[in-house]
């Protein structure tokens, strides 16, 4: 059952703590989680994975976990698979190994316990858990600028979480429940749902790095160790969407719409804004930070859309949004992990100072080719079923008598976003791999067997799911 | 068993307990410390069996008059059942604390002049036990002059330090100076509706001619109480008291001594603030103000703290802002969920594990490595690892990092002041609580990212110590997950 799934990296964490090799528990946990959670999306309909105890009578509060819908197994399965792929990367300085693989299985747990709690409690606080472990592997197996890193993202997600808590309080008040399928059944009094949406657009927009709460993520990730940004950027940022996809939007309608405009204008600061940002660095764990920010506005569109269909039903949104925060999980996880064996090989992230890496690591070259492209949107991978369906998703509602609406005239801003990621990531590859070869790029190794495997088994999933989108999409 | 037995024994054991020092040997005066513990823990099984008239009223200990000064409801019970667990803990933490209280008292060689520490804390758990059945504002503060009273002694015991003296000073006149308020708060209630019992005034209210007398006794009162819990605009004392006393005091009176203020706030608020109350409106304003206040200074002026015993000063003010906004949005117990009071003292129960955690580390942080900076836990992670993991666990409770006892009572502050649209008070709280998340964890900074100093050794815990670290550690994270048990305590 689901329990199992949460308690296995917890458990496997304490086992470390206390001396169990570490390394070797940590790959067993996330192997056991990785069949697991294969199994449990093939069988999602089976009461068997369910779990609920009491925990709290008054007010009545379970600590159960469940599949709710499709939306729950794919943000599983994206966790189990970049948990798998994480523990596998990164290098683990000497001596830190039950700090480096408890932490990033802490990670783990916090995220796979957020997607699969049926409580707002544990919803909220299993993704809480992820906090201090982030907090100690940026701040002290980190590079760069780590300290500063560690505390701005600590203190401004922790702000963000409080924000977020005073809304999920008012909305549970509001359906007077804290059960998510019970309080779905709900509906919640249209004077109170322009506030409560506030806080959750704020307090989820701060944690998914919405524009301009945004100034956490870029640092936080390129000081961070690869499995910590792995985890982080790749699934633990869409708790966030996730919250809103299945709190705001089915439950809050009339309140998300009231912030529409805002929505929509702050989606395009984190395309446009942070896009040219990201254009503007120099360094590939810069670009990569950023651009992770910038594609969270393609899955904000989605939810604009959601919020502008005004009572119609726009069905292609919500499997666009999943679809996408899948993809960009899985691309993003394997940019980073790829960026970190960058670096180990050559000692620097500079653009300028690589060059011609291709020769010198083939396989490098190809699978970060892969998914550079799939980042960019080539059909063929995941990122481009996602994209494209958000895209079309924003146009589904459109009247032709009625002109452009907010969520139109920001869809047609917003395909520029891929203009924008051609252009960084094609010039970063080209500036990494391509060209004279540099003196830091000379005598590298190309990928050994072990770091092949997360790389591959990423990218396997990328054209899976880019090829055959029902794979997933028959699941919502 | 009539419910003021309790207090009758406990004050009967602290008397033996003096007469054990006064006529017991000269030397091994953590006896005494280990026979308080055995006394108190007698005491709280007894105090299972308790029952007050409503159980038995004709028993001829019913008729009592007494009954009209004392109650005996589930708020008392789970008060009394507070004051005795802190006690048993504070206790035991003065025993390994001895080595300190030996140095500082008359004879530094010898632990002939530290039997009376032992004793005096189960004196005041004898006043917090009453000032939690206070139904009578005379009754309420004469247990809370005797809670005070045995505080300054307390405070001040070790009489070979500076520090201490000071601080026994400080909190002697500032304490003097907030008895004085609440005497003279009594004394215009009384004025105003003509009788001291509380629920009598919560039936008068209605017939007041003007409100102003009562408003201005309750101001006052609501000033002295302040002093007690630690709220703006009485909280000055705390940092440097709580500096200057010896550790366990500083323990006990964070948590002890603020639960008692806190039941006696709760006491005193409740016939005021029952619907259709006219003062209502002043009295809950008067709370929010103070709320937001306290919340500020609290979080804002720990963020510069570096000697770890005077940020948790600040952060016991803090906390007390919190418990201060839960009251702020004041709401009445229900169904659905805790109202205020309840609220109140599960924020205070969870408070005490976290704690008195903290503390027991703290004091022997203080005997080995003869300092209380932040900078002593420099490196703990690399030199006793599994007091560095519990240690995190409680600063992440204290912080309110949700899956810990912390957050618990946090989400029903916030879950009150939402529902309750105190907009202001909850924006305040939210950088409060952000602001905490950074002191909070310059402590885990401390101990996991910097290296240990130059001489540096492990932290070897005492085994009373230990098994109390552990205890509390893991009552801290199970509650966090499993909160249920400390709501059938709230009957």
């Amino acid at each position: 059952m689901l329990l199992a799934l949460v308690l296995i990296p917890i458990l496997a964490a304490v086992a470390i703590l206390i001396g169990w090799p570490a390394r070797f528990s940590a790959l067993v946990a996330g192997g056991i989680n990785l069949v697991l959670g294969l199994a449990a999306a093939f069988t999602s309909g089976a009461g068997f994975w369910n779990f609920s105890a009491p925990v709290l009578a008054r007010p009545e509060i379970h600590l159960s976990f469940g599949l709710i819908d499709g939306m729950s197994t794919i943000m599983l399965l994206l966790s189990v698979i970049v948990t798998f792929a994480a523990l596998l990367s990164g290098k683990c300085p000497e001596g830190r190994e039950k700090l480096f693989y408890g932490s990033s299985l802490l990670i783990s747990a916090g995220a796979i316990g957020a997607f699969v709690a049926r409580d707002l409690f544990f919803f909220y606080a299993f993704h809480e858990l992820a906090l201090i472990p982030t907090f100690l592997m940026i701040g002290m197996l980190g590079r760069g600028e780590r300290k500063a890193a560690a505390w701005k993202i600590t203190i401004y997600l922790g702000f963000g979480s409080l924000v977020l808590l005073a809304g999920l309080v008012w909305l549970a008040a509001a359906t007077g429940t804290f059960d998510m399928v019970e309080m779905a059944k709900q509906s919640v009094d249209p004077a109170a749902q322009k506030g409560i949406a506030a806080f959750l657009l704020v307090g989820f927009g701060i944690l998914v790095s919405l524009f301009p709460f945004h100034s956490w993520a870029a640092p936080a990730y390129a000081s961070a160790p690869a499995p910590t940004a792995m985890l982080h950027a790749g699934v633990l940022k869409k708790f966030g969407l996730y919250g809103l996809l299945r709190l705001a939007v089915p439950l809050l309608p009339e309140g998300l719409h009231a912030w529409l405009v805002p929505l929509c204008v702050l989606l395009l600061g984190n395309i446009l804004w942070v896009g040219f940002v990201t254009i503007s660095q120099k360094r590939l764990d810069g670009m990569l930070g950023n651009s992770s920010v910038m594609h969270m506005g393609y899955i904000f569109l989605a939810i604009a859309a959601l919020a502008g269909a005004e009572g119609e039903a726009n069905e292609i949104a919500l499997p666009a949004a999943v679809l996408l925060m899948f993809a960009h999980g899985i691309s993003i996880a394997m940019l980073f992990g790829l960026a970190d064996r960058i670096e180990r090989r050559t000692g620097t992230l500079d653009l300028q100072e690589l060059g011609g890496l291709a020769k010198a690591a083939p396989s490098l070259a190809f699978l970060f080719g892969l998914v550079g492209m799939a980042s960019i949107g080539l059909p063929g991978l995941a990122n481009f079923a996602g994209e494209v369906l958000v895209f079309i998703s924003s146009f589904r509602n459109y009247d032709p008598a009625e002109g452009l609406g907010p969520v139109q005239i920001t869809c047609i801003l917003a395909v520029w976003g891929v203009v924008i990621s051609a252009i960084y990531m094609l010039r970063a590859y080209r500036n990494v791999f391509q060209g004279p070869v540099a003196k830091s790029t000379e005598n590298v190794g190309d990928l050994g067997l072990a770091e092949r495997i997360p790389a591959l088994l990423l990218a396997a999933t990328l054209l899976a799911v880019g090829l055959f989108p029902n794979l997933l999409l028959h699941l919502l | 068993m009539p419910a003021y037995y309790l207090e009758a024994l406990t004050v009967a054991l602290g008397i033996a307990l003096l007469m054990l020092e006064a006529f017991g040997p000269r030397d091994s005066k953590k006896a005494i410390g280990i026979c308080a513990a055995f006394g108190l823990g007698f005491i709280l099984i007894v105090s299972f069996f308790a029952i007050g008239p409503d159980a038995k009223p004709d028993a001829n200990w019913a008729q009592w008059p007494l009954w009209d000064f004392y109650s005996y409801d589930p708020l008392a019970r789970f008060y009394k059942t507070f004051a005795l667990v802190c006690t048993i803990l504070v206790v035991l933490m003065s025993v390994d604390f001895s080595s300190i209280l030996a140095r500082f008292t008359d004879h530094p060689d010898s632990e002939a002049a530290t039997g009376e520490y032992y004793a005096l804390p189960v004196f005041a758990c004898a006043g917090m036990m009453w000032m939690a059945s206070a139904k009578d504002l005379a009754g309420a503060f004469v247990a809370l002059e005797l809670v005070t009273i045995t505080f300054y002694i307390l405070v001040a015991y070790l009489r070979r330090n500076v520090g201490s003296l000071e601080a026994g000073v400080k909190y002697l006149i500032l304490g003097a100076l907030s008895t004085g308020f609440l005497v003279y708060g009594i004394a215009w209630i009384y004025g105003a509706t003509g009788t001291m019992n509380l629920a009598e005034i919560g039936s008068r209210i209605g017939s007041l001619e003007s409100t102003v007398p009562l408003l201005f006794g309750i101001g006052l009162i609501l000033v002295a109480l302040g002093f007690k819990i630690g709220a703006v605009p009485m909280q000055v004392w705390i940092p440097d008291v709580y500096q200057g006393a010896p550790t366990p005091t500083t323990a006990f009176l964070s948590v002890g001594s603020k639960a008692a203020g806190f039941i006696l706030l709760i006491r005193f608020l409740d016939p005021l603030l029952q619907s259709g109350s006219p003062v209502a409106g002043p009295v809950i304003l008067m709370l929010a103000i103070m709320a937001a206040a306290t919340l500020l200074f609290g979080n804002l002026a720990a963020i510069a703290q570096t000697n770890f015993k005077r940020l948790l000063a600040y952060s016991s003010i803090a906390h007390a802002g919190f418990l201060v906004l839960a009251l702020a949005a004041w709401t009445p117990e229900s169904e659905s969920g805790l109202g205020s009071i309840g609220t109140v003292s599960f924020y205070l129960a969870t408070y005490l594990l976290m704690t008195l955690a903290a503390f027991f580390v703290l004091a022997q942080v203080r005997i080995q490595s003869d300092s209380e900076m932040i900078d002593a836990f420099n490196g703990l992670g690399q030199r006793s690892p599994g007091l560095a993991m519990a240690m995190t666990l409680v600063m992440a409770a204290l912080a309110g990092v949700p899956l810990t006892a912390g957050f618990v009572g946090k989400f029903f502050v916030f879950s009150l002041a939402v529902q309750a649209g105190l907009w202001w008070g909850v924006g305040i709280a939210f950088v409060a609580a952000a602001a905490g998340f950074y002191y909070y964890f310059k402590l885990i900074r401390a101990m996991w990212w910097n290296s240990p100093g130059e001489d540096a050794k492990p932290l070897e815990l005492p085994q009373i110590t230990r098994v109390c670290v552990i205890v509390l550690t893991a009552a801290t994270v199970l509650f966090g997950f499993w909160p249920q048990p400390i709501l059938w305590l709230l009957g």
